[in-house]
């Protein structure tokens, strides 16, 4: 495994629940047996990656968001603040301001084109980042506090903190959040190649084309990681094929590997064909970043 | 008139197979609404006829006007969102990362930066199998899923409810603990989550239970597959007896439920023995557990 470029896969999937972390926690510990590597769990809203890892907790840090603070001694009531945000997240009550900060996408208009500077920016924390290493994997994950609303913020946070402390490492995981809205685009923006990861099923498939949109849409290099292969249909197969999506590798449909994923452990030692998919996936990727760079 | 959400923190865990499930058992009685905006599969198993289509206009967009742009690039330095971008010297709003504050408009000295309403999605009400109605919705691909679709979604579900006396909404959410889930477990009377026994149905359960706590509402939960890890399970019925949470149902894991979906139907439609029997029942209790409430 020789890579010259450091190389930043997101590993995505439009529906939850298709083996997004499953793949991401053993291709990360399967790289990790030979050389540095990063993963990044970027769904901050229900971040798994970890419970398949015990690393020492090596730094933790709160993820802060900016918002203004009303100063009220130097406020003069104008409305100016209020006016320009477009997110009702500052409102006048009277003789005060009131911010909302769950409203608040800290785009620092009201802070900056207060007159009077009666808005300072102000920290706020909106969860905790911690990262772990355990020999050659470094783990890094965000956890949004519960009653957050916003994942963006603490999503571009977690990487900026990666890309900052490891970003010479050669191989960098993102698990990222399900779905196709704004958390995903965030997560899979900045990345080499997207692997997104699907179940043979209807509802797979819808999620997929979604999936595919997103991707397309962002101009990323892109496979396809079939899980549970065995269940539902070909449906899945029929439409990379017809859209000359290229398939990375098919898990087989197992309950021994649904069971050891329950109890938090990593499979691609136990199931030798897991061992076999992984390694197709990272000669996959290596080789289609090879033709990109060309 | 009740309204039942759906949810699981997790995704994957069965969510929207049930919620069909129970859509077909309570028939003409309940209107559906997938609030599962970002991922919205329910209509596959419904067979909805998208009798009507709105488009969705959520927040705004920056669009810059090149005759009149000077190059200044005061844009560019309030932007927050690294979304201007420039090429051949020219300056150009990135739609994916536009957040739509308003900032560069309001400080372009040439007066040059529009803002125009984004299209987030549509919205559709459907005519569906059971005899009664969908309300669904297609999130645009990158746009912000704020919850104001979801909340589109259940208001249209709770007015076409009103008006033609239903007893029941049901409410398929979406996984996470975010805006669209707190929007959608806004004004519900009964949450019912599907969890799966394994480390992370349990971990995602417990955290988005700790956000339906906030809301002060009554929940039940099913384990799927609960088969699978019998010890995981026995770890999720203790936490929710912890919690007073009503353990609704245990199911097993059985590939009846993907083979039913293939065929577009629902596991009450798919299979006439067990597996019906239990999700029947799981759905008569959710119903008289709604109804004291």
């Amino acid at each position: 495994m020789i890579n010259r470029k450091p190389l930043k896969i997101a590993i995505a999937s439009g529906k939850g629940g298709t083996g997004k972390t499953t793949l991401s926690t053993n291709l990360a510990a399967y790289i990790a047996e030979q050389q540095e590597v990063v993963l990044v769990d970027l769904d901050v809203e229900e971040p798994n990656s970890g419970l398949f890892f015990n690393g020492e907790l090596i730094h933790e840090e709160p993820n802060l968001k900016m918002i203004p603070q009303w100063d009220e001694s130097k406020c003069t009531l104008c409305g100016i603040c209020r006016k320009v945000c477009n997110f009702h997240a500052v409102i006048q009550l009277g003789p005060t301001i009131v911010v909302f900060p769950q409203l608040c996408h800290s785009c620092y208009a009201c802070s900056e084109l207060c007159p009077e500077n009666a808005l300072p920016m102000i920290p706020k924390s909106t969860g905790t980042l911690k990262d772990f290493r355990s020999g050659n994997l470094h783990f890094i994950e965000s956890r949004m506090d519960v009653g957050e609303e916003q994942a963006v913020p603490a999503i571009s946070k977690t990487k900026n903190y990666a890309a900052g402390k490891y970003g010479n490492a050669n191989f960098t995981i993102y698990d990222s959040p399900p779905g196709t809205s704004c958390p995903v685009i965030e997560a899979v923006k900045d990345v080499d190649f997207v692997i997104l990861i699907t179940e043979p099923t209807p509802f797979g498939l819808h999620d997929l084309r979604l999936a595919v949109e997103t991707v397309r849409a962002l101009k990323k290099p892109f496979g396809v990681v079939i899980n549970r292969y065995g269940i539902g249909n070909d449906e899945v197969i029929e439409y990379c094929t017809e859209e000359d999506i290229p398939i990375l590798a098919k898990i087989a449909n197992s309950r021994k590997i649904a069971g050891l994923y329950s109890s938090g452990k990593l499979i691609y030692n136990e199931v030798p064909e897991v061992k076999t998919a992984l390694q197709e996936i990272l000669d996959h990727c290596l080789k289609m970043m090879e033709g990109e760079h060309k | 008139m009740k309204e039942i959400v759906i949810i699981s923190g997790k995704g994957g865990t069965g969510k929207t197979s049930l919620t069909a499930a129970f859509a077909v058992l309570g028939g003409s009685d309940v209107v559906v609404a997938d609030c599962d905006v970002d991922a919205a599969d329910m209509h596959l198993l419904m067979n909805p006829d998208f009798d009507y289509t709105e488009d969705f206009y959520s927040g705004e967009l920056a669009f810059i006007e090149q005759s009149d742009c000077i190059r200044c690039g005061k844009c560019k330095d309030v932007c927050r969102f690294d979304a201007i971008n420039i090429k051949l010297n020219r300056f150009f709003i990135d739609p994916l990362s536009c957040e739509g504050c308003g900032y560069c408009a309001r400080i372009c000295p040439a007066h040059c930066i529009r803002n125009k309403e984004r299209l987030a999605g549509q919205w559709f009400i459907s005519n569906i199998k059971t005899g009664s109605f969908m309300v669904h919705a297609r999130l645009g691909i990158g746009a912000e899923n704020s919850g104001k679709l979801v909340a589109k979604v259940k208001n249209e579900a709770k007015e076409i409810a009103l008006e033609e006396r239903k007893d029941f909404i049901l409410v398929d959410g979406s996984p996470g603990i975010g805006c669209p889930v707190v929007s959608s477990l806004s004004g519900a009377s009964f949450v019912v989550l599907v969890t799966e026994p394994t480390v992370s149905g349990l971990h995602d359960l417990k955290r988005v239970y700790e956000l339906v706590k906030k809301f002060n509402i009554k929940a039940g939960c099913i384990i799927n597959k609960a088969d699978i890890n019998p010890v995981k399970c026995a770890e999720i019925a203790q936490y929710l007896a912890e919690e007073g949470i009503v353990h609704l149902a245990d199911l097993p894991y059985d590939e009846s439920f993907t083979k039913a979906m293939t065929q577009g139907q629902t596991i009450v439609e798919y299979d006439h023995g067990f597996l019906k029997d239990l999700v029947t029942d799981s759905w008569e209790k959710v119903k008289r557990l709604v109804c004291e409430e």
